[in-house]
């Protein structure tokens, strides 16, 4: 609900608002101040409440065409006008267009004497004046307890103030009140029992030596309105009030898709990359390519024509531009098109509720796709652990609230309380990655890992991570028995692999041929075998000729024996040997 | 009257107050007692003539300017401790 005041119609009537056109202010008041009704503001000195007033009056005559009364009782016009001039509010040419009238009251003591009664007539019949010659519809009395110190009748004076509050209602302004913060107490002369309709409250606390702006509506009668302290800062711009609660869990879940700007990775979550308006970490220990990774986001989303916001925490952008340049990343022609922005503030700069408000607005302003906060760790510097948790949760609800695509490196550091936040802030995520710098064989090899995404079947697998004058590539990481190896680990285990290939190849080669030269060999004898069978038959055929030849010429013989005895009939038995 | 010691005097009221009624009644009253023909007292109403009071830092009323001889002072009220009156424009009794 920014900015407009409610207007439900067949309802109760609600309280009209004057919008104070302070960013964020009317968020945290649904609306503005009550109209025609003083408000109470309130702080210590320094924190801003004159600021406050003068930027409501400068913006009810530009925006709202509202003319406005500045009575002053602290500081001279020349004074006010030099110290709004750092804003370039041309409060000088307002007031010559009759549109700002500044009325300094001069109260001192020691100047003046008492005698008898009085009242402080002379007071209203100016404001009286200033408002009716302008047609004022707004007013800042600031501070009005300075009378307090310039009069002696302190009585008198508490009357004369509930008038005076009664009156600015029945002159229908728009009023702000400005107030010193005392003792226990809202204001030090208990304004705050006057003014009942709306308080609030300005704060500028200092803890770690970095000073934090705070603003918290105390009160406001006859409406609803944000109850947190609200981190607020001043500075070139004006004020602007940071409206982050961790209350809203109601944003909008896209279904479309960012590229990572690393194919490779891309392929990892689902080949379409991160969800667009999700949060990504990506953790790692210091040089592992975080910020490459991070540069590869926005490089891929000022390609496809999205705005972009970089916030470094601990580089110069000349020195992120140089250093993407050497993995072949050009940023600086995303600035020179005004897609991409560069936004480089040291941790220690400022607290971390001013950090927080500084990136609303400039989110607010440049209304990016994705942002990149680089790293995310130096924040814990500016503020507790538990602070710094609740920091980015709030964050990561703006971001996430108005769909923005964030990606948040970390420097992880594997114990001790980091390691603690990291595991706070992870849950926030909806996709983590882990990049791995891991030692080994006397060399350090970059791996990457992606823990969780929700939403989307991610890869599980844990891939080696190259740097390269290309840019990031992912190789599948080898796993073999003996773990995960990557590098020249991996190199030589591929060898290693390539070269057990090549003996199995070679012995399968050998045995093959030795079954051919067996094959050969067997065959030859079977060859030689039949050879020496057939040499074997004829030979038997021979004898068996040479016998039949024998017999025959034996009996051929016994016949010619048996002619020649002629005694013997049988011709096989032996001649016998002659008898006298 | 002579310029050296003669008192100028402004007295701011709102309308017919009592307050501002009284205090007219009071100065007129001191200075016919202690400055015999040697003031004038000039009374003006912011009622008529509003611009004035910013002009003249005017806050509370009654307020009674000395305005000469110099230096400026101021005292506020109904003028009804003539004591401090005479001190805050300092003048010596006669």
């Amino acid at each position: 609900m920014p900015g407009k005041a409610p207007a439900k119609s067949g309802h109760l009537p609600t309280i009209g608002k004057s919008p104070t056109g302070i960013r964020g202010l009317d968020e945290v008041t649904q609306g503005g101040l009550p109209q025609g009704r003083p408000t109470l503001l309130c702080g210590s000195a320094g924190c801003g409440k004159t600021l406050f007033g003068m930027t409501f009056l400068y913006n009810g005559v530009v925006e709202y065409n509202e003319p406005g009364v500045f009575l002053a009782f602290e500081e001279q016009p020349e004074d006010l006008i030099k110290n709004v001039g750092s804003l370039d509010y041309d409060i000088e040419k307002l007031i010559a267009e009759k549109k700002l009238a500044i009325d300094h009251v001069e109260i001192e003591r020691t100047k003046i004497a008492e005698s008898g009664e009085y009242d402080l007539e002379g007071l209203f019949i100016r404001l009286g004046f200033a408002i009716d010659s302008i047609g004022a519809k707004r007013v800042v009395v600031d501070t009005v307890e300075t009378l307090f110190s310039g009069l002696e009748n302190e009585q008198l004076l508490r009357s004369e103030l509930r008038r005076l509050f009664e009156w600015l209602k029945s002159k229908g302004v728009t009023a702000i009140i400005t107030g010193e913060r005392g003792e226990g107490t809202l204001t030090r002369y208990g304004l705050e029992e006057y003014v009942a309709d709306c308080v609030i409250l300005l704060d500028n606390r200092v803890q770690d030596q970095l000073s934090t702006r705070r603003l918290r509506i105390v009160k406001y009668r006859g409406s609803a309105h944000g109850t947190n302290e609200y981190p607020f800062i001043i500075d070139e711009q004006g004020v602007t009030v940071m409206p982050i609660t961790s209350s809203g869990l109601a944003h909008d879940a896209s279904t479309e898709r960012l590229p990572s700007g690393i194919p490779d990775l891309d392929q990892m979550l689902e080949g379409q990359g991160y969800y667009k308006g999700s949060s990504i970490l990506v953790s790692g220990m210091a040089g592992s390519g975080k910020s490459t990774l991070a540069a590869h986001f926005v490089d891929a989303t000022c390609a496809s024509d999205h705005r972009c916001i970089f916030f470094a925490m601990e580089e110069s952008p000349r020195q992120i531009i140089r250093n993407t340049r050497s993995i072949g990343i050009d940023l600086q022609k995303w600035v020179d098109k005004k897609l991409l922005r560069f936004r480089a503030r040291r941790p220690s700069l400022f607290g971390l509720e001013t950090h927080l408000a500084t990136m609303y607005r400039d989110v607010t302003e440049f209304e990016p796709t994705a942002v990149i906060i680089d790293p995310m760790s130096a924040l814990m510097n500016a503020g507790a652990t538990g602070d710094v948790h609740s920091m980015v949760l709030r964050l990561v609800d703006f971001l996430k609230a108005r769909g923005v695509t964030a990606l948040f490196t970390n420097l992880g550091v594997t114990a001790g309380e980091n390691a603690a936040t990291e595991i706070q802030i992870s849950s926030l995520m909806d996709t983590w990655l882990l990049l791995y710098n891991r030692e080994s064989n006397g060399e350090h090899n970059r791996q990457l890992y992606l823990l969780k995404s929700r939403g989307m079947a991610h890869s599980n697998q844990v891939r080696e991570f190259i740097m390269s004058s290309e840019g990031i590539k992912l190789r599948e990481a080898y796993v073999g028995p003996e773990g995960v190896v990557t590098g020249s680990a991996r190199l030589a285990q591929e060898a290693k692999d390539k070269a057990a290939v090549l003996i199995r190849e070679q012995e399968m080669e050998r045995r093959s041929r030795e079954l051919q030269r067996k094959r050969r060999e067997i065959a030859a004898q079977i060859e030689a075998l039949q050879a020496q069978l057939a040499n074997e038959e004829a030979e038997q055929a021979l004898l068996d000729r040479e016998g039949t030849a024998r017999e025959d010429q034996l009996a051929a013989d016994r016949v010619a024996m048996g002619v020649s005895r002629q005694t013997r009939a049988r011709s096989d038995k032996p001649a016998p040997k002659p008898k006298k | 009257m002579s310029e050296l010691d003669g008192y100028s005097l402004r007295l701011y009221v709102a309308g017919q107050t009592p307050k501002s009624i009284a205090a007219i009644a009071n100065l007129k009253k001191i200075c016919d007692k202690h400055l015999p023909g040697r003031y004038e007292i000039e009374i003006i109403d912011l009622m008529k003539d509003p611009a004035l009071a910013m002009r003249h830092q005017i806050v509370a009323i009654p307020t009674l300017i000395r305005q000469l001889p110099e230096p400026l002072k101021r005292i506020i009220g109904d003028l009804s401790n003539a004591e401090k009156v005479l001190v805050g424009l300092d003048i010596r009794p006669n």
